[in-house]
């Protein structure tokens, strides 16, 4: 026999035929963001959830000016407002249930407010008397998450957990759109995609990391795009119509809390304020754009939706503003007051008991506080 | 009275039973990692346990460090009491930022209100003739980040009762396991396991009069085996397994150094900026006035882990203890 005769003999079985492991197409993302205010779907909006989400919007927008101006004061060290995207962060709070939980980064004080945690609790990291001011297991809130995205794969390992143990409770989870780009996010998305975790991933797209502009962090078609890479679905929605973030985000946890897995929602907003109080916006942007975002303002939105079909008057609106300026006023009171202080909290919980070492640092600084008290009570 | 008989058990065992045990006794404790489910782990640790328990309480998950430690966070936060394994010493690196900015913190973070039990096992150290990113001592990172724990075990009981006691601490312990002793064997009950002392406490393994050799993990055999050779050179040493780096047994070693008057520091890990300096910083601090010689240490050197044919020339062996003993200023007494 010839190599030739050989080469012919030689009949390989074919490898088995590839087949896509999930149909991509029902987990695309919307062409448009997903919009109900100003259109015929808001008509059937309960208006009673649309009074709430507006009274809501104009307390936050208040407090994040309160909050804003209390650095200002030095009351607070830094703060990373949410002017603009307040529909977002009302709405993540207002579409889960009691027992779930949100698991929000720095710039979502207004999501744990809206959530029931105190106003001034929730603003401890940012006046800096502790890193975290409030006991999540109140209210089912993790701590504000300064690093980036890694809050993401909490809220999974939770929302997993939860699952493991027979409870129908959902975690949702808040990141901006620079945060899309951490390796936190990729990896929480594909735990819980394959987990079918009962999370809700919400992604702020405010336009800006910082400084850098989406078009720098992704060259994805959009950021709810990426989630068909995990397999599971994505949906994009307009960020400042606070009836569609809600719409979009309860549906996501419907979906969740009936075993239907993970979802990534894309919120397209805007950050009006500069990141934090210490930032210089005009460096990077013009005030043009910010002015084009103004003008779809998510509180100008629903007013105009709510006065249209007469569930808003402007004695309404007046009782929201004052409700929002005695919550300033209250705020502002309670900021004003120091924050009690005892250095001897920074030795107390970094393990369940101080070890040796820890106990003599105690001790040291302990001695350095009593010589102290004792040098100005002799002056 | 019957007496069980002591059979001969490998450190590998030994930390399996560990696991099966605390999985059996509290149904929070849930093993997640790379391989650990069916294959029951590249170094067979989670042998059974998938079988035993379900692939719930011992649980494959995606190749992603960070992700599973993360993961880990969140069940820790609903009430579970998760075992995490890192495959390897240097493959628990992406998981650095969930450990040294949540894991560790997130107690002193809630004032207490929001501790994690989570265990972290890492096969760690050099000497099984691995390639690349296979033989890392990567402890002095996690003894400077604060909320940890960190204990690593030398003998087979103690593989046993350190990782019942790190799995049952409501602190965050990352839990070392020196990977060339898990063949190691030692007569050990697994039916019958003694207590061992506590986390945080160093043990006297050998007891001496010429000076104290301080070390711990895979290096306590090899300074046992240095204290045996240096009986012919005329030197008694003693010799304390650590047990635990964090928190440290400064009683125990600083007893034992105050006997003996001399100290050697004992570990893998490179010398400049690891245990030892720290070691050796507190030994002088308290037993300053008993040293008859500054206290020495034996080291890997400062160089990234060497490729396997090479190993032996980085790794403390018994040769360059007894140099760096005979090195304690011993003239003066003569």
């Amino acid at each position: 026999m010839t190599v030739m005769e050989q080469r012919s003999a030689y009949r390989p079985a074919p490898p088995p035929a590839w087949q896509p492991r999930t149909d991509p197409a029902p987990l695309l993302p919307d062409a448009e963001p997903y919009r109900v205010l100003g259109t015929k779907k808001a008509e059937k909006a309960d208006p009673e959830l649309l009074r709430r989400l507006y009274t809501q919007l104009v307390l936050g927008r208040r407090y994040n000016v309160q909050a804003t101006a209390l650095t200002k004061q030095g009351r607070l060290a830094v703060y990373p407002s949410s002017t603009g995207q307040e529909a977002c962060e009302v709405a993540a709070a207002f579409c889960l249930e009691e027992r779930d939980w949100l698991f929000p980064s720095y710039r979502d004080t207004l999501a744990v407010v809206a959530r029931g945690v105190d106003p001034v609790e929730a603003l401890t990291l940012l006046r800096g008397d502790w890193h975290s001011g409030y006991d999540p297991y109140e209210h089912r809130v993790a701590p504000l998450s300064t690093p980036l995205a890694t809050q993401l794969p909490h809220a999974v390992g939770l929302a997993h957990a939860a699952r493991l143990k027979g409870d129908d409770v959902v975690a949702l989870a808040m990141v901006g759109d620079g945060g899309t780009s951490e390796g936190d996010f990729h990896e929480a998305l594909n735990f819980a995609a394959v987990w079918q975790a009962p999370v809700v991933f919400l992604v702020q797209n405010n336009g800006f990391a910082i400084s850098v502009p989406l078009a720098k962090q992704t060259a994805a078609p959009s950021l709810a795009h990426k989630a068909v890479g995990y397999g599971i679905p994505g949906r994009l929605v307009d960020g400042n119509d606070a009836a569609a973030v809600h719409e979009v985000l309860s549906d996501a946890v419907r979906h969740a809390r009936a075993g239907g897995g993970p979802t990534l929602v894309e919120a397209v907003t805007y950050r009006i304020d500069a990141h934090t109080n210490a930032d210089d916006a005009t460096r990077y942007r013009d005030d043009a754009e910010v002015e084009v975002w103004r003008a779809h303002d998510p509180i100008q939105l629903l007013e105009r939706e709510l006065t249209k079909r007469g569930l808003l008057d402007e004695d309404g609106v007046a009782a929201v503003r004052e409700e929002a300026e005695a919550m300033a006023a209250r705020l502002r009171e309670r900021m004003n007051q120091d924050a009690p202080l005892d250095p001897m909290d920074m030795f107390a919980h970094v393990y369940a008991e101080p070890t040796p070492q820890l106990r003599e640092q105690q001790e040291q600084l302990r001695a350095e506080l009593e010589a102290e008290a004792e040098e100005e009570e002799a002056r | 009275m019957t007496t069980v008989a002591l059979k001969p058990a490998t450190m590998a065992q030994a930390l399996t039973r560990a696991l099966r045990d605390a999985m059996a006794a509290d149904p929070a404790v849930h093993v997640l990692g790379e391989d650990v489910g069916t294959l029951g782990g590249v170094f067979r640790i989670t042998d059974g346990l998938a079988k035993e328990f379900g692939d719930d309480r011992c649980m494959d998950t995606p190749l992603a460090e960070a992700g599973i430690l993360g993961a880990a966070v969140g069940m820790a936060m609903y009430g579970l009491r998760p075992v995490v394994e890192m495959q390897f010493d240097a493959f628990a690196y992406p998981a650095f930022e969930q450990l040294a900015s949540h894991v560790a913190k997130m107690r002193n973070r809630t004032r207490g209100k929001m501790p994690l039990p989570i265990t972290i096992r890492i096969p760690y150290g050099g000497g099984i003739g691995g390639v690349e990113h296979h033989s890392d001592s990567s402890e002095a990172y996690y003894m400077a980040t604060p909320g940890l724990h960190v204990v690593t075990p030398a003998t087979v009981a103690d593989a046993y009762g350190l990782l019942r006691a790190a799995i049952a601490s409501d602190d965050p312990v990352v839990f070392l396991e020196p990977k060339r002793l898990y063949w190691s064997k030692d007569s050990w009950n697994p039916d019958d396991p003694q207590p061992v002392e506590p986390m945080g406490r160093a043990v006297v393994r050998r007891t001496g009069t010429s000076a104290t050799l301080i070390t711990y993990g895979p290096s306590v055999p090899v300074c046992l085996e240095a204290a045996e050779a240096a009986r012919a050179e005329g030197w008694d040493l003693e010799v304390v397994d650590l047990r635990s780096l964090v928190p440290f047994d400064d009683e125990t070693v600083c007893a034992s150094v105050r006997r003996t008057g001399r100290a050697v520091v004992v570990h893998e890990a490179g010398s400049f900026g690891g245990p030892g300096g720290e070691i050796a910083a507190r030994v002088t601090e308290r037993c300053f006035h008993y040293l008859e010689a500054p206290v020495l240490r034996v080291a890997g050197f400062d160089i990234p882990y060497p490729p396997p044919m090479l190993e032996r020339y980085h790794l403390p062996g018994v040769d360059r203890i007894l140099d760096a003993v005979a090195r304690l200023q011993w003239e003066a007494e003569s």
